[in-house]
């Protein structure tokens, strides 16, 4: 994968030393199939805590 | 017959009222006092504050919800609190006074067996000169602390895209109004929806956006930041909150401690010491939270408000107030009752209970000045809160207890949360993240402080999703409709 969907970054700047997205991630984030499997999973998740959490 | 006494109305109030009402059945009183009319589902005035949503899709009347349900609701504020009842009448009671039309200025005294207070926070504005919500206190900054707010705030960004539109730059300056404020989260949350309102409205190229915080870094979100299972690596929140606004072409400003807002213009000190300045066009900044100035009297009427309250204002209960230094620190040092110490029949929930010490490291300026987030209670845990606490009074008002039964630490509990970038079933992106405990325990949960199978964060529509069904079934669970018991918090 190439860097084509990552803009600019100028160099030592505070964002030149953190993660930053490229094409695949952005891609999934709003690809519908792929997003309906992680709502469930956060759905699952959420629940999980909800149960750990009351007492 | 027993009276329950409940000062507040919001999140963790409604939540205990309601379910002590559905418990006790009507052998015993409910009684609600909150000088608001209307409930607001505030994680929603986030999209109120960009347009999203109108004030009447995030709040409604509480009247008719306490009448169907049989709750005595007074529209009034809580003055203050006589555990030991008066010379004559050891009942204990509480001054109220009407805020509603009808008898606005009028007081009463209220008598209780048992009180859990709820009543939030005081938003702080006058503790930075300047700051406030667009109005009374601060003209130059707005807010999306309530609705109203929100709204006005969504006015003056409207105002500023039409200047955009016709070729005038703008600065847009979000953050923390001061060094002591929590709710980094609406902040955070907030940004991320004014930039990509901007984009939707194609005046992106036409904004400089900064996020201002008090944070000594990004993600600390007053929890001492979070490791995320991610990828196969535990990943600070560090690395993820920076990559959230390196993408979007955001700046940051750590550590700050705003001391004034002017036209346009903040001042703030740094953790260095140093005082700048950072202009705007358009600033939505955090106020610090107080509490909201009860006080406490004994049975002679001398003032015993600091038996009560710790001196933020906020409520002591069963948390060690002795923990001392950053270093000493124990999960444990959490209430997990909520009960107030020296009088067994008082509790405090949500954002009124006085927290042991901050979860994030304590930092100060080299003038002294203190630069650090105060711990978040809001929303699940204050929801969680208030309905352990209700089910222990419950039991304790029929007689089943005499200590409480149930507990809420938030050294126990965790928090999810869902910070949007619009709210378009198929466009923008928020993340989903859950936190698990909120206090870091390093005794249970060594090397990160959290369960990492619990703490996780993620990018992406479903969070959208997840965001609107939250609003609907919350604001659901609020009006008491079919099934909201079974609706958790």
């Amino acid at each position: 994968m190439g860097s084509k969907h990552v803009n600019h970054i100028e160099p030592y700047s505070p964002q030149f030393g953190t993660m930053i997205p490229m094409g695949g991630q952005k891609f999934l984030r709003t690809c519908v199939l792929w997003q309906i499997v992680r709502f469930i999973a956060i759905n699952i998740r959420m629940t999980i805590l909800i149960l750990k959490s009351h007492h | 017959m027993a009276r329950l006494v409940v000062m507040g109305g919001g999140v963790s109030g409604h939540t205990a009222a309601t379910f002590a009402r559905d418990m006790l059945g009507s052998d015993h009183e409910v009684v609600v006092v909150t000088p608001n009319s209307q409930w607001n589902w505030i994680p929603s005035n986030i999209w109120v504050g960009v347009g999203g949503m109108t004030k009447e899709e995030v709040v409604f009347p509480l009247a008719p919800v306490y009448e169907k349900a049989g709750i005595d609701y007074r529209q009034a504020k809580a003055v203050s609190i006589h555990p030991e009842g008066k010379e004559d009448a050891e009942t204990p009671y509480i001054t109220i006074e009407y805020t509603d039309e009808a008898k606005s200025g009028e007081t009463e005294e209220l008598t209780y067996d048992y009180l859990i207070n709820a009543t939030g926070p005081k938003l702080n504005f006058g503790a930075t000169p300047g700051l406030g919500e667009g109005t009374n206190l601060g003209e130059h900054t707005v807010s999306v602390c309530t609705a109203d707010h929100a709204e006005h705030a969504s006015d003056e960004l409207e105002a500023c895209i039409e200047k955009m539109k016709n070729g005038e730059r703008q600065a847009f300056l979000i953050g923390t109004g001061h060094g002591m404020c929590t709710c980094q989260g609406a902040a955070f949350e907030y940004i991320f929806n004014i930039e990509h309102t901007l984009n939707e409205a194609g005046v992106r190229d036409m904004a400089d956006i900064t996020f201002i915080t008090n944070e000594s870094f990004l993600g600390d979100f007053g929890m001492g930041g979070i490791h995320f299972k991610m990828g196969g690596y535990a990943t600070s929140s560090k690395v993820f909150a920076e990559s959230l606004y390196a993408e979007r072409g955001m700046d940051w400003i750590l550590g700050a401690h705003v001391n004034k807002v002017e036209a346009g213009k903040v001042t703030y000190e740094s953790l260095d010491g140093e005082m700048d300045e950072q202009e705007f066009d358009f600033a939505m900044l955090i106020p610090p939270f107080a509490g909201v100035g009860l006080k406490a009297f004994s049975k002679d009427g001398s003032d015993m408000t600091d038996t009560l309250f710790a001196p933020n204002g906020f409520m002591k209960v069963d948390a060690n107030y002795n923990a001392g230094a950053y270093e000493n620190w124990k999960a444990s040092d959490w209430p997990r009752t909520l009960q107030n110490p020296t009088y067994k029949n008082v509790f405090a929930v949500g954002i009124a209970f006085a927290p042991p010490h901050i979860i994030s490291k304590p930092m100060s300026s080299p003038n002294g000045t203190p630069i650090n987030p105060t711990p978040p209670r809001t929303g699940m845990p204050s929801a969680m809160m208030g309905k352990a606490v209700a089910l222990s009074v419950v039991d304790m008002m029929k007689g089943k207890a005499t200590e409480p039964t149930h507990t809420a630490s938030m050294s126990e509990m965790g928090a999810a949360c869902v910070a949007s970038a619009g709210k378009g079933l198929f466009t923008g992106t928020a993340a989903a993240m859950t936190v698990y405990p909120i206090i870091q325990d390093f005794e249970k949960y060594p090397g990160t402080g959290r369960d990492l199978n619990g703490t996780t964060g993620e990018l992406g529509l479903a969070a959208h999703w997840v965001k609107h069904i939250l609003h609907h079934v919350f604001i659901w669970k609020a009006k008491l409709k079919p099934g909201w018991t079974l609706i958790p918090e």
